[in-house]
């Protein structure tokens, strides 16, 4: 009985290993794609990249975590080991100057600049480089926009075709007494919304991006930031997010936003396949789908064009692989204006390069394109600073929960705290 | 573990009162060139590791900056030791260690003694009935529990809100007491039934005729497992209180999995986790882990120091 086992194990073994095409005679070299999971977009176009390439490469996906500081920590240690299988990285934009300060990512060839960022959308162009000089390709651009429940804005009498402020929505949701979808746990998320506050009051988490640890400069004790933490504050303490707040990151508001007490949210396009794939599987109602309206980012103050969280995935080239040149030219195949239309089609997640959205599979498909667009256009990256994690991490455990931020003394507190962890002072 | 080796060769050296034999040479030669392989890769792949961090925690080292490394020497522990978190998250290791390591102790030898008491038709049932969570991998109880609290997802807050305090709007997660209290039954369910089994093979080497003859001088229920069974049993306990409470101090998964550390649930080996892997500042993650080590060897030594103290109370037949 044992024996049969063995030898079963070692014949699937030996056939498995025939099958990987360990076998000899095929020496077209391979190029390993470190992907984020997502609904098997990325392997399809590994597929079409390989075919294309007509035998110069073959593309194989390797999958990350799903969370994304784990993606950074697994890229970050396997880059400073100097991994020769890092030929192509899907690359969440806050990460990028980290791992592009220490040259752990290859330089992008001019031509590869030239051709795959003509016409990319400002905000996605800025989080690809690092100190003015771009260091990763973009290929699809997330940002959030505004969904709210048209019975609900109708009923508070909200007029939705102008942009609105968050006063506005905290003051809508209060008066229909229905819960707002913001983001309040202690995650990534939390630093996302704050970064859009503050930048939409015309601030900057940190004002030095560039400098050394020992010289980073806060700018959360501002205006801005102060007006940050009242919006975050009051949604906090007037228990306006609802009782899962302090654990809410964007999937438990987005189930959140499709019940009764539903109202506003601000969340990731990828809110619209999803709500309508449960509507589809039959766990939510039709007159659902209709009832939902999206418009952009609300304003941190009235008149000021706000300026949305900024998100998505760039491609980078490790600067040890054995490939540089043929990876680059699968960069240049998977960011193609059509490959990112029919990602966003199949996946949700929306093109980076502005002439994508001028396809018709895009707006029957995504009728909202339109504001993600506009809201490309607008946003704002998150601090683009070597010491991120810090900066993100030291955020969120100040901010989070919202019910505990003080208007009067988180900025500070934060800035404090963070300032204190750079300089090698304190424990993050 | 040696400890309790050692003072039983240590008695039996004493009792011949003679110098070993060539024999007894000869098998202590076997047994070394028996056990020599085993114990050098031991100390490969466990002593070098430490050392590394020992060495490690003496820089100012971040692996996304190769080229900054530099000696500081003491510097890290300095940090860490004058920061109020590391003081905070040992409070919570430690308060998880002592509440978690008492309950299973408790329950666990309730369960031995079912175990022990069950009919021989049902107690091969019984024993694996038990054991089931024990099998089940940490991280993905701490899932199952997670998903049962959550308060999106859960059935806890809908099937308990008769209980006072307990309702629709109770986040489990938001705040440190829930949480903890969450976390620690989930460790509780899962180890119960380690060191149920544990005293279980304690319980069984007590021997029957102590039982019997106490029970024939008329001693109750409760004499007889105060005078007779728990101090037969003090070795047991013992290795079972040692081995849950290195273990219990060692506890990340649930944490990890529940909280990742939010709301003042943080323990050390998460910080640990968080500074090395999710700072990438090896220097300073390193000096965490060496702490770490040194409160586990502290146990560790406390727990054998107790352990002596009590294999001769036994033996002084009190």
């Amino acid at each position: 009985m044992w024996r049969g086992a063995r030898w079963a194990g070692i014949t699937a073994a030996a056939s498995a290993l025939l099958l990987s095409g360990c076998g000899p005679a095929d020496s077209t070299p391979v190029l390993t794609w470190y992907i984020n999971p997502d609904d098997g977009g990325q392997a399809a176009i590994a597929e079409k990249c390989t075919a294309a390439a007509d035998g110069r490469y073959r593309i194989q996906t390797t999958l990350l975590p799903s969370d994304a500081a784990a993606q950074r920590e697994q890229l970050a240690r396997r880059l400073a080991a100097s991994d020769t299988s890092m030929d192509i990285m899907s690359l969440d934009p806050p990460f990028i100057p980290e791992l592009a300060e220490p040259g752990f990512l290859a330089p992008v060839p001019e031509d590869t600049a030239q051709k795959t960022t003509q016409h990319t959308l400002d905000g996605a162009l800025a989080g690809a480089k690092w100190k003015g000089s771009l260091v990763t390709v973009p290929f699809w651009a997330n940002t959030q926009i505004l969904w709210y429940r048209k019975s609900v804005a109708k009923a508070a009498g909200l007029d939705m075709s102008k942009p609105v402020t968050w006063a506005q929505v905290i003051k809508a949701a209060k008066d229909e007494q229905k819960y707002l979808g913001v983001q309040g746990a202690l995650a990534e998320s939390m630093t996302v919304w704050v970064n859009a506050l503050v930048e939409s009051g015309g601030g900057h988490i940190v004002e030095n991006p560039e400098a050394s640890a020992d010289g980073i400069r806060l700018g959360l004790e501002s205006e801005a930031g102060k007006k940050a933490a009242e919006i975050v504050s009051t949604i906090g303490k007037e228990g306006l997010g609802g009782p899962g707040l302090a654990t809410q990151a964007e999937n438990e508001s987005m189930l959140q936003f499709q019940g009764d007490k539903g109202s506003f949210m601000v969340n990731w396009p990828f809110v619209w396949p999803a709500t309508n794939a449960s509507v589809k599987a039959g766990s939510l109602e039709k007159s659902l789908v209709e009832d939902i309206g999206w418009a952009l980012y609300p304003q941190t103050e009235a008149g000021k064009e706000a300026r949305p969280p900024l998100g998505g995935i760039n491609l980078g080239v490790g600067a040890a692989s054995t490939h540089v040149d043929l990876a680059y030219d699968a960069v240049e195949c998977i960011v193609r204006p059509e490959h990112q239309v029919e990602y966003f089609v199949t996946n949700g997640n929306p093109p980076s390069d502005s002439t994508a959205y001028d396809d018709p599979s895009i707006k029957e498909k995504f009728p909202m394109a339109e504001t993600i667009r506009q809201s490309l256009r607008q946003s704002a990256p998150r601090p683009q600073t070597p010491y991120y994690n810090e900066v993100s991490t030291g955020i969120q455990q100040n901010w989070a929960p919202p019910s505990g931020v003080d208007p009067a003394t988180t900025p500070k507190t934060t800035t404090d705290f963070i300032i204190e962890v750079l300089r090698g002072e304190r424990l993050l | 573990m040696s400890a309790p080796v050692d003072t039983r060769t240590g008695r039996r050296r004493r009792e011949t009162g003679v110098v070993l034999s060539e024999r007894r040479r000869s098998e202590r030669r076997l047994g070394w060139w028996l056990a020599g392989p085993a114990f050098v890769v031991m100390l490969l792949v466990t002593l070098y590791p430490i050392l590394q961090a020992v060495w490690d925690s003496l820089f100012n080292f971040r692996l996304t900056a190769p080229g900054d490394k530099s000696f500081i020497g003491l510097k890290n522990y300095g940090v860490i030791l004058t920061d109020s978190l590391f003081w905070r998250d040992l409070g919570v290791t430690s308060l998880i260690t002592v509440i978690t390591v008492v309950v299973e102790l408790v329950l666990g030898f309730a369960l031995a003694l079912v175990m022990h008491k069950a009919l021989k038709s049902l107690r091969g049932f019984v024993r694996t009935a038990i054991l089931v969570p024990y099998g089940i991998i940490t991280v993905v109880s701490a899932f199952a529990w997670f998903y049962a609290f959550d308060i999106n997802s859960g059935f806890v807050n809908n099937w308990f809100d008769w209980v006072p305090g307990i309702g629709p709007d109770l986040n489990w997660f938001a705040d440190t007491w829930t949480s903890l209290s969450v976390i620690m039954a989930s460790e509780i369910w899962k180890t119960t039934p380690f060191i149920s089994l544990l005293l279980l093979a304690g319980l069984a080497q007590v021997p029957d005729e102590l039982t019997e003859a106490a029970e024939v001088d008329g001693a109750t229920w409760w004499q007889r497992m105060q005078r007779v069974i728990l101090p037969n049993m003090k070795a047991a306990i013992m290795v079972a209180v040692l081995f849950r409470a290195l273990d219990a101090f060692r506890i990340f998964d649930n944490v990890f999995i529940m909280t990742n550390g939010a709301y003042g649930t943080e323990v050390l080996s998460l910080l640990a986790y968080r500074t090395s892997i999710g700072r990438l500042e090896i220097g300073l993650g390193s000096a965490i882990s060496v702490l770490l080590f040194l409160c586990v060897l502290i146990i560790c030594f406390v727990a054998i120091k107790l352990f002596k103290v009590d294999l001769a109370g036994a033996q002084g037949g009190k």
